[in-house]
């Protein structure tokens, strides 16, 4: 049992004047996802803050050798608190929990730490979980909510990988960047309104996202293509990559990141995994079975929005990562991205990205098994494969990893 | 005519070609990091030798000239693809080559599938290593190369990281290995980690190429991997040129005006800016009233002897320098020395004692002691009185600076020792884990790498005025990060007092771990010989923020102290040797075998004059016949019995092959027990041992994994040599739940590592290799399971078989855990009776491994304490409140162990933590166990393991541990006195 006696709850009351501070992961969803929270009432701070500081910040209160995204976001929270900015006694935190075997489920509990070393435990720190891990009477995942919520991933899921494909053709420079930003600002005026959530509307805006990113013009030119995989965190936020997707930019590629939202179906799947491995309840059952049931009523639209328009590719559906994954790894293997980012390293080679960084914090655990353990099997399967895994972690330097990076293009472009 | 330039870590290579593909010229320098200046310098060189050239096509290559060439937007090719282009030209029928570099090792298979691999961010094994090793020796790295060809035996080293090789090495040197056995096991070190971090898997045969500097210069490195690749591979005359050729031959072919890019490159500042930090001196009044503060902590090292003749010795054998004190019966200095340990500090000592015999004649030691890493040897080799722990030694010398000292920082060649004082006695010591160096040695070699002595290299940074943030991490880390400082354009002097800043921030936020730094203590006192350079000095005051105490004999405090103790605990005269024994002072070492047990332990026998012997290398005292205070409790012997006491057996229903690692060292009884009521026959995989790592090295895919899981490819190479009918080790998820935690999972390596074997280890497919995943918490439903995952493999067995299998293993598992529990109940009892110390020695079941725990359990028995392990006390708590999401089956019994000390109030009973290197969740255990304990007032101790096979520092850590509880030898000496 965790201490949770001793937690400070977040209340009904702060809702109302408690700014909450979030660490940012992925900077197109979470820009959403903060608007989602606004619009249901919370005042949210997306913590943009980078540099050596939070690194510093994050090295002075976690464990040097917990995984690097630990030490980043709650880096970047403690460097927040100590800037002054902020009445400290009307701010929140919130920090996501997934509840797996790995050590993110205890990132949390680390930032508390940090926050009771340097005597601010009476700040609240909100748990984000699908789990039922921790709850607070002022925030709840409400029904309404969470559907918001993952409409707004799933935006920001079909933004990121439309930029993606159009940025290194584009004819005028920053007319992609400048369609997301439009995009964001068009989202949080409907989200005001409470408009662009239903499935009926949210599959409309999908399509002419789609059609306007289609419309931007372009000049076709030889790119190497490039897919990212890897610890989540680690694999959106430019902080913790050295800002990856700018610099495969720089050196002449296309990038292909898979989305947020086939993760969320991974993670409602395994319970179904795990049932059908060690036996469990019917109910629950029914539950995740409905839950990604409706998440994948999300994907399919999405795929069908970028269908429609041959010069994209569309990702592929869960089920075809799921039987892809089905060849090298078992389904049971699911704490941190489990089969899932093995799945993602086959599904990119096979659409015709063929070179793969495959990103995680130094000594992450899953991904000896996952990542660096899956690689000859991948290989064996697609010779044609180039992947490179790369770690990264406090010191850790932008050199070496840019070296091996290029290795890897340099081998890409034979 | 086209140019490839290659800019590597360390050198600076150039390759001229004409129409032709014979080079016209080639060069090769080290370049100190002054890369725009050597470049120039190597392009002026070109044009002069050929005057008629104006323009020429110009590519660079290698790390360290990435940044240059992108600013300069000259053509750059990576280096590994550079070293592929010249292969194919020179060496088209080459299969793999086997490049190292500087600080890059670097394997590309040609044929076949295609593959280049490079280390990853955390490897030694390079050139950088061997210089490291080289200048530990002191002597050159040729030399090493020279003198290993005389080498008799080879001695098994770390090499993942430099530190943890240092560790081993310096533990034989300081058993008195001969140098050339090291110098041989040092380069067989290398071609293991390249095999270990690169091959990932892929054999290495066929045409093998050698390039780069090492491999170059060190034919017995060549000589080396020849022997354990089984091949007989080529050194291409060139083979120092290879990037270089490379990227003249596949570079774009843009040309650029000679004179005006080599002006270019000469003026060359790089446009990126590096982090910076405040200068160590705003001005020099700043630096005076610095200086001067300091000098008050001076105490005379020329004392005279006084009238009664009096003189007590103290030495401290450390790692990388002998200090050696003399002091008057008034406690001053009378004579004192301060020695690199070339290796051997035997005749560094005797040199001392003649000198001070010398000296004074007439001279009356009354007593001496000695202490460090070598404090065994130079006992028994001079007949000193007494040994101390080093943590002891410092405190009593801090202690006569500063009597209201309350915190000691003793910064040395390669250690980090901080003590926090309370109540004038220890409370609380930090000593640096294997993977953090940061320390004087580490200083030294960069100053070396980059053509500096360390003390004109440290005063440097003094002036600097934006010092490089370095960070803190280890010295691996630690080259790359100046590699990208250099590359950011930093000057000498600027990373000069980055090292000296990340030497203190490593102290203080990777050993210390403070929160505030500022909160260290009211009287700090610093010490060891890294503190003599100013700049680290002001580092510390800075970066801690408060004025602290440096005594002039800094460098000599743990001889200073060794001197104080033999003062204070001596018995009136003293054995130590006298002038004519010195005279006639002998020394012989001799290697051999110990035949006392199955370890086999290779030990250094050492002679002295008139028989005394010191013996090291022992895992165990059996070959030192000592008598003393050993005890026999050891629940991990016990342990180890009931897993033995599960026999081999044979069934009609075939034979299963289960590998003994990780999780197996607790479930094997459940599912021995599950095949043999099944009726099939069961066996295990041998015990772990090097050699058994050896074999499976090279299917590992990932280096930084902890050791116990790299064992596991061992373990199934030596399953497979049984043609077993299968071979089982499932995945699990999930653990039993003991109903101590919110959750029962296992750690991801535990839970999937089976995956990875299946992924990597070719062989398995040759047999029926069952990991599929179960559920062993769902016991209601794990026969179903069972049966079906088990119809996959083998004829269908009825589920009441199955059922009655089912039961009877789970019976057995849970009557195999009573017995541990019960067995821990004894011997807590028997320390009560016997008031015997009782050390609860914590990790997971895989701790079990003597490959992995290194003897420890055995250790603190000879330290005269009982050991019980974690899972024998922790169903003596309930569940409780912890600060982290307790979640994982092995670790909730971590906390309720910790929770079984803080509640049994028997200051007897401590904890101590094992934990494998590499272990991510550790991470989080350790500080919480460490938080419940002192939280409860009580001492936490970490042991960092992984292959290292130096107990000498885990031996100081458990002293001083005793030490500071009251119950070591030193303190039994106090009550005596």
């Amino acid at each position: 049992m965790s201490d949770n006696a001793h937690r400070v709850e977040f209340t009904r009351e702060m809702k109302k004047d408690y700014t909450i501070l979030t660490p940012n992961m992925a900077p197109i969803h979470f820009e959403l996802i903060k608007n989602v929270l606004e619009s249901d009432g919370y005042h949210i701070e997306l913590l943009r803050t980078t540099g050596r500081e939070i690194v510093d910040e994050g090295l002075k209160y976690v464990h040097n050798d917990t995984c690097y995204p630990a030490l980043l976001s709650i880096g970047q929270l403690m460097h927040a608190l100590h800037s002054g900015k902020y009445n400290l006694h009307k701010v929140a935190l919130i920090m996501t929990q997934t509840g797996g075997g790995c050590r993110a489920s205890n990132y949390i509990h680390l930032l508390r730490k940090a926050l009771k070393k340097d005597g601010l435990d009476y700040i609240p720190v909100i748990s984000v979980n699908l789990s039922g891990l921790e709850s607070n009477p002022g925030f709840k995942i409400t029904l309404p909510l969470l559907r918001k919520a993952i409409a707004a991933l799933t935006y920001g899921d079909l933004l990121m990988l439309l930029k993606n494909q159009v940025k290194p053709y584009e004819i005028k420079e920053g007319a992609s960047d400048a369609l997301v930003e439009q995009w964001t600002l068009t989202l949080t005026k409907l989200f005001e309104q409470g408009k662009a959530f239903t499935q009926r509307e949210v599959r409309d805006y999908f399509q002419r996202i789609a059609k306007s990113f289609a419309q931007i013009p372009i000049r076709r030119r030889e790119k190497t293509k490039v897919g990212i995989v890897g610890e989540i965190y680690v694999k959106y936020s430019a902080l913790a990559n050295n800002h990856l997707e700018d610099f495969l930019f720089s050196q002449g590629c296309e990038v292909m990141v898979p989305g947020i939202l086939g993760f969320m179906i991974f993670k409602v799947d395994n319970r179904l995994e795990d049932i059908k491995l060690y036996g469990g309840s019917e109910a629950k059952k029914q539950v995740c079975t409905l839950l990604k049931w409706y998440f994948t009523k999300y994907e399919s639209d999405l795929i069908a929005a970028v269908k429609k328009y041959p010069q994209f590719t569309a990702p592929a559906p869960y089920a075809h990562l799921k039987e892809l994954a089905g060849k090298v790894i078992g389904y049971g293997c699911k704490m941190g991205e489990g089969w899932l980012l093995t799945a993602e390293m086959m599904e990119l080679i096979e659409s015709g990205y063929e070179n793969v960084v495959c990103t995680q914090p130094f000594g992450c655990l899953p991904n000896h098994i996952v990542g660096k353990g899956m690689i000859r099997k991948v290989k064996n399967l697609y010779p044609q494969a180039n992947i490179v895994p790369i770690d990264y972690d406090p010191s850790a330097t932008q050199v070496n990893q840019e070296n091996r990076i290029k290795l890897m293009l340099a081998v890409a472009r034979e | 005519m086209r140019i490839g330039l290659d800019v590597g870590s360390t050198t600076l290579k150039c390759v001229v070609y004409g129409e032709g593909d014979t080079p016209l010229y080639q060069e090769y320098e080290r370049h100190y990091s002054q890369i725009p200046e050597k470049a120039s310098g190597m392009l002026t060189r070109i044009q002069e030798r050929f005057p008629q050239v104006e323009r020429a096509a110009l590519c660079v290559s290698g790390s360290a000239g990435m940044g240059l060439a992108e600013d300069l937007k000259i053509p750059f090719v990576q280096e590994v693809y550079a070293t592929r282009a010249a292969t194919k030209k020179y060496i088209p029928d080459a299969d793999v080559v086997i490049e190292l570099g500087g600080e890059d090792a670097k394997i590309l298979f040609l044929s076949g599938s295609m593959e280049v691999r490079m280390n990853g961010s955390c490897a030694g094994g390079t050139g950088a290593f061997i210089d490291q090793m080289a200048t530990l020796l002191s002597i050159t790295p040729e030399e090493l190369n020279n003198i290993a060809m005389d080498s008799q035996r080879s001695y098994s080293i770390a090499s993942r990281c430099g530190v943890f090789a240092k560790s081993d090495i310096q533990a034989l040197l300081n058993q008195g290995a001969q140098k050339c056995d090291i110098a041989a096991s040092i380069l067989v070190a290398v071609v293991n980690q390249t095999i270990a971090g690169l091959a990932q898997g892929r054999e290495i045969t066929g045409k093998v190429v050698y390039l780069g500097g090492p491999l170059t210069f060190l034919p017995q490195l060549r000589v080396a991997f020849d022997k354990i690749l089984g091949v007989e591979g080529t050194r291409p005359e060139n083979s120092l040129y290879f990037v270089a050729a490379g990227a003249a031959l596949s570079g774009p072919g843009e040309e650029f005006d000679l004179k005006e890019i080599t002006q270019r490159i000469a003026h060359y500042s790089s446009s990126h800016h590096y982090q910076a930090s405040s200068a160590l001196f705003s001005s020099q009044e700043e630096f005076a009233e610095f200086e001067a503060r300091h000098q008050r902590d001076t105490v005379p090292t020329d004392a005279p002897l006084l009238e009664d003749h009096i003189a007590f010795v103290g030495v401290d054998a450390g790692s990388t320098t002998v200090k050696a004190v003399a002091v008057n019966s008034q406690e001053e200095i009378i004579f004192s020395r301060y020695l690199p340990n070339s290796g051997n500090p035997v005749p560094l000592v005797r040199q001392f004692l003649l000198e001070l015999y010398e000296k004074y004649p007439d001279i009356q030691i009354k007593s001496a002691a000695s202490t460090g890493y070598g404090e065994e040897i130079i006992k028994n080799a001079f007949g000193l009185d007494l040994g101390v722990v080093e943590t002891i030694a410092h405190f009593t010398a801090a202690r006569k600076f500063q009597p209201d000292v309350d915190f000691i920082i003793d910064i040395g060649g390669q250690d980090i020792k901080c003590f926090q004082i309370k109540n004038g006695a220890i409370d609380n010591i930090f000593l640096n884990e294997a993977c953090s160096s940061g320390c004087g040695s580490f200083l030294q070699t960069f100053a070396g790498a980059l053509g500096y002595e360390m003390a004109d290299f440290a005063r440097l940074g003094l002036f600097a005025d934006s010092p490089v943030d370095l960070g803190s991490r280890c010295t691996v880390f630690m080259n790359s990060s100046v590699k990208q400082a250099q590359k950011d354009g930093a000057s000498i002097e600027n990373i000069s007092a980055g090292l000296s800043m990340s030497v203190v921030k490593n102290a203080l936020y990777k050993v210390i771990r403070v929160v505030d730094a500022k909160s260290l203590g009211q009287h700090v006192v610093v010490q060891g010989g890294t503190f003599l350079n100013d700049a680290v000095l002001r580092a510390f005051e800075k970066e801690i923020g408060q004025n602290v105490t440096r005594p002039s004999v800094s460098g000599l405090m743990g001889a200073y102290g060794a001197a104080l103790y033999a003062k204070e605990k001596g018995r009136g005269e003293s054995s130590i040797l006298d002038r004519r024994g010195l005279m006639n002072f002998q020394h012989e070492v001799k290697a051999i075998t110990c035949n006392g047990c199955e370890n086999r332990c290779r030990l250094t026998v050492n002679t002295f004059q008139g028989g005394a012997r010191y013996i090291a290398g022992n895992r165990c005292d059996k070959p030192l016949r000592k008598g003393g205070k050993t005890t026999q409790y050891n629940l991990y012997d016990y342990k180890r019995q009931l897993l033995d006491s599960y026999k081999p057996c044979h069934g009609p229903r075939g034979t299963i092959g289960i590998p003994m690692g990780l999780n197996m060292f607790e479930l094997y009884p459940f599912w021995h027990t599950f095949f043999r009521t099944l009726g099939f026959g069961v066996f295990h995989s041998p015990e772990s041992d090097r050699k058994l790592y050896f074999r499976g090295q090279h299917t590992i895919p990932s280096d930084t994994v902890c050791y116990p899981a790299k064992l596991l490819h061992g373990h199934i190479e030596a399953l497979l040599d049984e043609r077993p009918d299968a071979i089982f080790y499932p995945c699990m998820s999930y653990n039993l739940d003991e109903h101590l935690g919110d959750n029962h999972y296992n750690c991801p390596v535990v839970a999937y590592y089976p995956e990875v074997l299946d992924a990597n280890v070719a062989a398995l497919s040759k047999v029926k290799f069952i990991y599929d995943y179960v559920g062993l918490h769902r016991p209601k439903d794990f026969p179903k399971k069972m049966q079906a995952i088990l119809k996959k493999y083998f004829p269908p067995i009825p589920e009441k078989e199955i059922r009655a299998a089912s039961e009877a293993a789970y019976a057995e598992y849970y009557a195999h855990m009573g017995r541990i529990r019960q067995k821990g109940k004894e011997y807590l009892a028997l320390a009560q009776r016997e008031n015997l110390p009782v050390i609860i020695l914590s990790g997971r079941p895989y701790h079990l491994d003597r490959e992995v725990n290194h003897g420890i359990d055995k250790l603190i028995c000879e330290c005269g304490a009982v050991v019980v392990t974690e899972d024998s006390v922790s169903d003596q708590e309930q569940k409780f409140p912890t600060g982290v999401l307790n979640q994982w089956t092995y670790h909730a019994r971590l906390y309720a162990a910790a929770k079984y000390v803080v509640d049994s109030k028997d200051k007897r009973i401590n904890l101590v933590q094992l934990v494998s290197f590499g272990c991510g969740v550790d991470a989080i255990t350790g500080d919480e166990v460490r938080s419940i304990l002192e939280q409860g007032g009580r001492i936490y101790t970490q042991i960092k393991i992984d292959e290292i096979t130096n107990l000498g520092a885990v031996r100081i850590r458990l002293r001083s541990l005793f030490a500071a509880l009251g119950l070591g030898t030193e303190a039994a000496e106090n009550r005596e006195a």
